[in-house]
């Protein structure tokens, strides 16, 4: 806040500040989810949805995408399935 | 390049990035290193091995979108192409994250190779960031490995750990015990290195470290303010613009790729005197 300082603000996006957001966003999610074990439901929840899928639609482990962005506010899931060919329309 | 890269096998080189010794830069080494190779046209897979304390994801920027990881394929609870994440700024560039939950235990020998061998079918480099330390970890991270980069810092602990973790490749991993194998390739990588302190007898010279643990240097990588603000931001030293680290590392890159290239160690450009008094130093 000196005299010295005057111009070095906006002169440069301040690392400092990504690091400690990055990092609160980061522990936030590593927090709620309990620490260890809770953490981990994303392997239980793409068998129940293969499981769930695989009830109407042949499809193998592989055709399962599963993509997470986690933000401060909210976090998004993204899961693509690919199913094959001949699956599309249900026989008869 | 990169499309004349693409059209060949792969080469599936494994290269553990290892030190015995914590905190002199295996994870930013790998980072740069993987992302150079990347940035060469080479398609690059680097693999966090350090289980229950994951960072590689939060120097590659990608700690928000991890989803499965090392472990969940190793117990099958995922694909393996299904917990590779894609780097955003490299095509050529994937990272597989560890886990944050288990431990160390959940690596598997039997695993490790298995994943190994999937890799190497599709990467031309498989670099491993080994955890510290010379237990299970550590140990698997270079059992499977064709390649190690030793990473020293010119420091009397450092280099003694180096020195330890050199008799392990020689010793502890499958070439080591497999008759009429290659042996492992070791390089030192000397980070952190401080020429102007050198050049007042303060710190060991290149000379020095490599008259000890007596194997070829890959590369030198100065002590550069461009190593944290890369941190800071989640971006590879190579990727987050010019500084004498992502020279450095670029150097030693283009060594590992097996082309001979000078030795020579880049300076980080040291602020005058009306710089330090009224301006940020870069």
């Amino acid at each position: 806040m000196s005299f010295f300082n005057f111009g070095r603000k906006g002169r440069q996006p301040k690392t400092a500040q990504t690091a400690k957001d990055r990092l609160q966003i980061l522990l936030a999610h590593e927090r709620s989810s309990g620490g260890p074990e809770g953490a981990d439901y994303l392997p239980m929840l793409q068998r129940d949805i293969v499981a769930a899928i695989r009830k109407y639609v042949p499809i193998g482990d592989k055709d399962v995408d599963v993509r997470m962005e986690r933000g401060d506010q909210m976090s998004s899931l993204e899961i693509n399935i690919e199913l094959p060919k001949a699956a599309a329309p249900a026989k008869k | 390049m990169t499309t004349e890269l693409k059209d060949k096998p792969p080469l599936g080189r494994v290269i553990v990035v290892t030190s015995g010794k914590g905190g002199v830069g295996k994870t930013t080494s790998s980072a740069a290193i993987s992302a150079a190779l990347a940035k060469q046209g080479f398609r690059t897979v680097v693999v966090d091995f350090d289980v229950g304390l994951r960072n590689l994801d939060m120097i590659m920027g990608c700690e928000r979108r991890v989803v499965f990881d090392f472990i969940n394929v190793i117990q099958g609870d995922a694909k393996l192409k299904q917990a590779l994440i894609k780097d955003k700024r490299l095509e050529t560039l994937s990272i597989l994250p560890t886990s944050q939950t288990r431990d160390k235990d959940a690596l598997t020998k039997e695993g490790v190779e298995q994943i190994l061998n999937e890799l190497k079918t599709e990467f031309d480099y498989i670099v491993c960031d080994s955890p510290a330390g010379i237990e299970r970890g550590a140990q698997l991270a270079m059992y499977y490995a064709d390649e190690a980069v030793v990473v020293t810092n010119p420091e009397v602990s450092s280099v003694r750990d180096s020195d330890r973790v050199l008799g392990l490749l020689n010793s502890q991993t499958k070439r080591a015990e497999t008759a009429d194998a290659e042996p492992i390739k070791a390089q030192v990588l000397i980070t952190r290195y401080d020429q102007s302190r050198v050049d007042i007898g303060e710190m060991m010279t290149v000379e020095d470290v490599l008259e000890i643990l007596a194997v070829p240097l890959l590369g030198v990588i100065p002590e550069s303010k461009a190593i944290l603000r890369a941190s800071n931001v989640g971006t590879p030293v190579v990727l987050d613009g010019p500084s004498a680290a992502a020279q450095a590392y670029e150097d030693a890159v283009t060594r590992l790729t097996g082309t001979e290239l000078e030795m020579r160690i880049v300076e980080e450009r040291r602020p005058g005197l009306f710089r330090r008094m009224f301006g940020r130093a870069t």
